[in-house]
């Protein structure tokens, strides 16, 4: 499936990356180049194959439920670009 | 000093012969010397390292010491250090100082073991030739003109330049492998789920798995006891007992099944690496084991899938890096929008981006049942091949990659640099463990010979490298300018 | 053209457990900003998500309740998209096979009429932090607490027909999540939360009409009028021949109006995937038997029981059994006078009136059930009259006494039922009240009996209260009548 100007913008969009038109388009031939060899997959038949998401067949383990944490707000915010009375800034949000 | 095993610093250290703080001093004056040239590191943690030096040398004043107790390592740039630099080879992350140590981190320093620094890797692991680190590539110190491959690419250079006895790296498509190969050192990637990921920054959740690079299958084997092991703040990672992986070392080869995947022999494969990846499967033979070839029909979908799978995961796991709580954030911000999308573009390098594009854009709507859902069942159909590969024999070998290293700068394409990856990236794929052990030269360069093996199979592996290296001295040639320069 | 309104619901319950579904963070309200949020549920680098096992015990008790299928095998995905209240830039949820599957939950409406509305699933997820949008300087600060607070979706059909409906099931679902203790079910803190989706179709018409939905609908009169103003709104829409818009819109309680939200992205595309950090949640029949075997009674249980035994009528048997507390407060009422329509009534009465005029819960009721019962037990075997009942109640209340009976002691309380004493005091009154006694005698007969109030009135003045009032009555008309 051909990787087209539209495609690349959007998905930096959704990324949230900006891109100049330089870019994007330096972008639409590497993504092209990166599809082309992965739309091998399509000549796989994989009818009844059931995904694969993780490789061993583990399965979830529970923790129980107890309050193991501190406040460790001081260190956390020690590298934050923006922070006051203990709150992350950002540019104001509009609801 | 430099030119000792693990287990022959642990020897030296234990009869006195010199003291960790020696061993520390001379190591960090390597790096001071050699690392302008070879740029294996990131950050060194002079200071620390000469206090845990002491530290570790009072314990063993007072009985109280592991047998790794004093050994320096270094860490690649990805596990978390509490108080220190973490970057992952990234401008967002140029600022953050880690608040906490990844688990390999707390491991080996309940080991007794020192950190002389951060190595460098490619931007988020993203990479094979270490040269998209925001702190400039890596050179190969067998060849300055060479990449040491990548992405644990400073870890294997610092070891390769004995400016480090070993060190941590991380392996999500071969970044410990193939980095090994190329630097003429042994490197394990283990099993999926046993090490633990916590505290090591995430590029491919499902594929990502720690291990040591070193100068022997033996180092390997001591490391790899010290970082393996459940732990609960990992939910994939295994509860599962950790075996003495020293200890089978030793065990003779004699009957053991070989297998040599076809699909590792075909088209693209250097002749020359071919040659000594054969070479080295004669020793086995000579040394009781029984070779057959086998086929991993699905090989050549592996990169493809790969390129779905990593990606798709990686472009979710990097949408934290986002200005706010953490890392990079542009200047005086429009609006809300305007600093998402200035920062992760300002911070992020090329090939970072290049993996959250396709990433992103294969999971979108209209998309991923073609993309994803499809990798992920190619996903099973190549962990089945390995699977019913291991009915048949114990163990696979190949080459690493198809090449030795390749020069910097070679690989402008970014499909052609993906390629190089095509006998790792199945491994990850599947979850299996995988060693690469040096098995000769082509043109100068070190080729490296990987071996395979099913889950959880590490203590074979290490049996089967360190067996290896018992009848040949290729782990032990060290490159001109381990001596030249440092 | 005759309108029917079609309605769907997305409540959203934070689980009450300690610590947050993904990590050893408190999850207790009200704390500073930031304080509680650890590195997981900011999302630093290199952390990574551990299911807490009491988050999946409170979402399958959920299920059970509502005789929902349980997911042998869940998995969570993330939904991605950036906001500053998502540290990680995806939200974890279960998208594909969520942990709760289809059920049913009863509704009684106020005829007390019964409908079953039918759940389509529940998954879990974690909660979002807060946006604060006081001054900065112009900027929006961002507190992370409630970030991975355990949240339970449960998701309606779209069954319910009329705002009225919505209301009862929202109270449903409040009553079985406070049953099971599996959230406190505080609104006004967020602990329950709810989306709308309405649309409006012709009578008669089989197609859904277009729905808006409306977020954060966060009370139970919120439910009813946020539908009521968007059913008006599409109808006259569609009337003007405009047609409804799918969007999302917001429920202005002060102006009594859903408005467009601005929405969030423009282009909404969550690239849902499994979650690489979370493996697939098994559970086996044994643990869901475990779970089953610990369930209490479910409201419409108890509303049953409290009708079909009890004999409460079908609208008291449904305000009683609305709140688990409400409704054990009342059985340890009943079970200390026996008599459940007593019980019923001085629980909805004097007590409910009480507790709200001092805005405190059952829960905490300075009046103890055990006390109530026995109050009520002194009224039923004669010991205090109705009028001597409201004051012990009041002195319990107030805490002058441990006991009924130590009230009634105490004030003198007790009723005077013996005939003689009576009889005295009426003679007294008579004696004292010449000019009534004779216009009792100069009335037409059939005023008289409005007239003997005056002198009840008295007769219980002169026994402080405390003199049956029916031999009251008995007594002084016979001794009235006796001097026509």
């Amino acid at each position: 499936m051909a990787i087209e100007d539209s495609h690349v913008r959007r998905a930096a969009h959704l990324a949230r990356l900006a891109i100049s038109d330089d870019q994007a388009s330096g972008f639409v031939d590497d993504l092209s180049r990166i599809i082309d060899m992965v739309d091998q997959l399509q000549s796989i038949d994989t009818t009844g194959i059931s995904p694969l998401s993780h490789p061993l067949d583990a399965t979830q383990r529970l923790r129980a439920d107890e309050v193991t944490e501190t406040n460790q707000r001081d260190t956390f915010q020690r590298c934050a670009p923006a922070v006051e009375n203990g709150l992350y800034l950002v540019p104001r949000v509009v609801e | 000093m430099h030119e000792k095993t693990l287990t022959q610093l642990a020897a030296a250290l234990k009869s006195g012969e010199f003291s960790s703080r020696e061993l520390t001093a001379h190591f960090l004056q390597r790096i001071d010397k050699a690392d302008g040239k070879l740029n294996s590191f990131i950050s060194v943690t002079a200071e620390q390292a000469l206090r845990q030096a002491e530290v570790a040398d009072n314990a063993r004043a007072a009985g109280k010491t592991g047998p790794l107790a004093g050994i320096p390592l270094a860490l690649k740039d990805i596990f978390c250090t509490q108080g220190l630099k973490t970057s992952c080879g990234s401008k967002m992350l140029d600022n953050f100082i880690a608040p906490y140590n990844a688990t390999v981190v707390e491991k080996l320093n309940a080991a007794g073991t020192i950190s002389l620094g951060k190595t460098n890797m490619d931007e988020f692991a993203m990479g094979s030739s270490n040269e998209s680190s925001y702190y400039g590539p890596v050179k190969n110190p067998w060849d300055l003109t060479a990449v040491p491959g990548g992405s644990s690419g400073g870890s294997a250079a610092a070891v390769a330049a004995g400016l480090v006895p070993a060190a941590m790296g991380t392996d999500t498509g071969g970044s410990i492998r193939q980095p090994a190969a190329f630097c003429g050192i042994t490197g394990l990637k283990p099993t999926y789920g046993r090490v633990s990921r916590f505290g090591i920054i995430a590029y491919a959740s499902s594929l990502d798995q720690a291990g040591p690079l070193a100068r022997s299958a033996e180092d390997c084997a001591h490391l790899l006891g010290v970082i393996a092991g459940h732990d609960g703040r990992d939910s994939t990672s295994v509860a599962r007992g950790v075996p003495d992986y020293v200890e089978g070392l030793n065990a003779p080869l004699s009957g053991l099944k070989i297998g040599l995947p076809k699909e590792y022999f075909g088209d693209g494969l250097d002749p020359e690496v071919e040659k000594a990846v054969r070479e080295a499967v004669k020793v086995y033979e000579s040394l009781g084991a029984t070779v057959r070839e086998v086929s991993l029909p699905h090989t050549h979908y592996a990169i493809p899938a790969y390129y779905v799978i990593a990606p798709a995961e990686a472009s979710s796991n990097l949408s934290r890096y986002d200005g706010v709580r953490f890392g990079h954030r542009c200047d005086n911000p429009s609006d809300l929008i305007d600093l998402y999308k200035r920062s992760r573009e300002e911070g992020f390098g090329e090939e970072v981006k290049r993996r959250i594009l396709i990433g992103t854009h294969t999971l979108s709507e209209g998309f991923f049942d073609a993309y994803y859902t499809k990798a992920q069942q190619v996903r099973r159909l190549i962990r089945q091949d390995f699977l019913d590969a291991f009915e048949d024999v114990d163990v696979l070998m190949g080459p690493a990659s198809p090449t030795p290293a390749f020069d910097l700068g070679a690989k402008k394409d970014p499909v052609s640099m993906y390629l190089q990856d095509i006998y790792t990236i199945a491994v990850n794929l599947a979850g299996i463990p995988g060693i690469s052990v040096p098995a000769g030269f082509v043109g100068g360069r070190p080729v490296g010979l990987q071996i395979l093996g099913t889950h959880f199979a590490e203590a074979q592996l290490l049996n089967v490298a360190h067996q290896f290296q018992q009848a040949t001295d290729w782990h032990l040639q060290r490159p001109a300018f381990a001596e030249e320069y440092a | 053209m005759q309108w029917e309104t079609v309605i769907g619901l997305e409540v959203h319950v934070q689980l009450a457990t300690r610590s947050k579904i993904f990590s050893g963070a408190s999850t207790a309200f009200g704390a500073e900003p930031n304080t509680q949020a650890c590195a997981v549920d900011l999302g630093l680098p290199g952390v990574l998500p551990v299911l807490n096992e009491q988050a999946v015990a409170m979402a399958v008790q959920f299920g059970l309740a509502v005789h929902a299928d349980i997911a042998e095998v869940s998995v969570f995905d993330r939904k991605n998209y950036f906001y500053p209240d998502l540290p990680k830039g995806y939200q974890t949820s279960q998208m594909y096979h969520p942990i709760v599957g289809p059920g049913e939950v009863e509704i009684t409406l106020e005829d007390g009429s019964t409908k079953h509305i039918r759940i389509h699933h529940a998954h879990l997820e974690e909660d979002a932090g807060k946006s604060l949008h006081e001054d900065f300087h112009g900027m929006t600060g961002i507190d992370l607490n409630r970030a991975g607070t355990p949240l339970l979706e449960i998701v309606s059909e779209p069954d319910m027909r009329s705002a009225k409906e919505a209301a009862a099931y929202l109270k449903a679902i409040h009553s079985i999540v406070t049953y099971l203790g599996i959230s406190d079910g505080n609104m006004a803190e967020g602990s329950m939360r709810c989306d709308v989706n309405v649309s409006v179709r012709p009578k008669g018409q089989e197609a859904f009409g277009t729905r808006a939905e409306i977020k954060n609908v966060n009370s139970f009169r919120f439910v009813e009028r946020a539908i009521a103003f968007e059913v008006e709104r599409q109808i006259e829409l569609i009337e003007d021949g405009g047609s409804v818009v799918q969007e999302t819109r917001l429920f202005d309680p002060d102006r009594d109006e859903t408005r467009s939200m601005r929405t969030k992205e423009e282009a909404n595309d969550y690239r849902y995937f499994p979650c690489p950090d979370l493996l697939p949640v098994v559970l086996d029949q044994a643990y869901l038997d475990h779970l089953r075997s610990q369930l209490p009674e479910l409201p419409a249980d108890k509303r049953e029981r409290f009708q079909n035994e009890l004999g409460l009528s079908a609208y008291d048997a449904n305000v009683i059994s609305a709140s688990r507390d409400m409704a054990e407060f009342f059985e340890a009422v009943h079970s200390e006078c026996g008599d459940a329509k007593q019980a019923a009534n001085w629980v909805q009465g004097e007590l409910s009136g009480a507790l709200n005029r001092e805005s405190l819960s059952i829960a905490n009721s300075p009046i103890s059930a055990r006390q109530l019962g026995e109050l009520i037990s002194r009224v039923l075997d004669d010991t205090i009259n109705g009028k001597a009942a409201k004051e012990v109640f009041q002195a319990l209340w107030n805490g002058q006494g441990e006991s009924a009976d130590e009230v009634i002691e105490a004030k003198g309380l007790k009723q005077v039922t013996d005939t003689g004493a009576i009889e005295a005091m009426i003679d007294q009154v008579i004696a004292d009240s010449p000019a009534q006694v004779a216009q009792y005698r100069d009335s037409e007969p059939e005023k008289r009996g409005k007239m003997i109030g005056y002198f009840v009135g008295q007769v219980m003045k002169a026994s402080r209260g405390t003199a049956n009032p029916q031999q009251v009555n008995g007594l002084l008309k016979e001794k009235l009548d006796a001097l026509l």
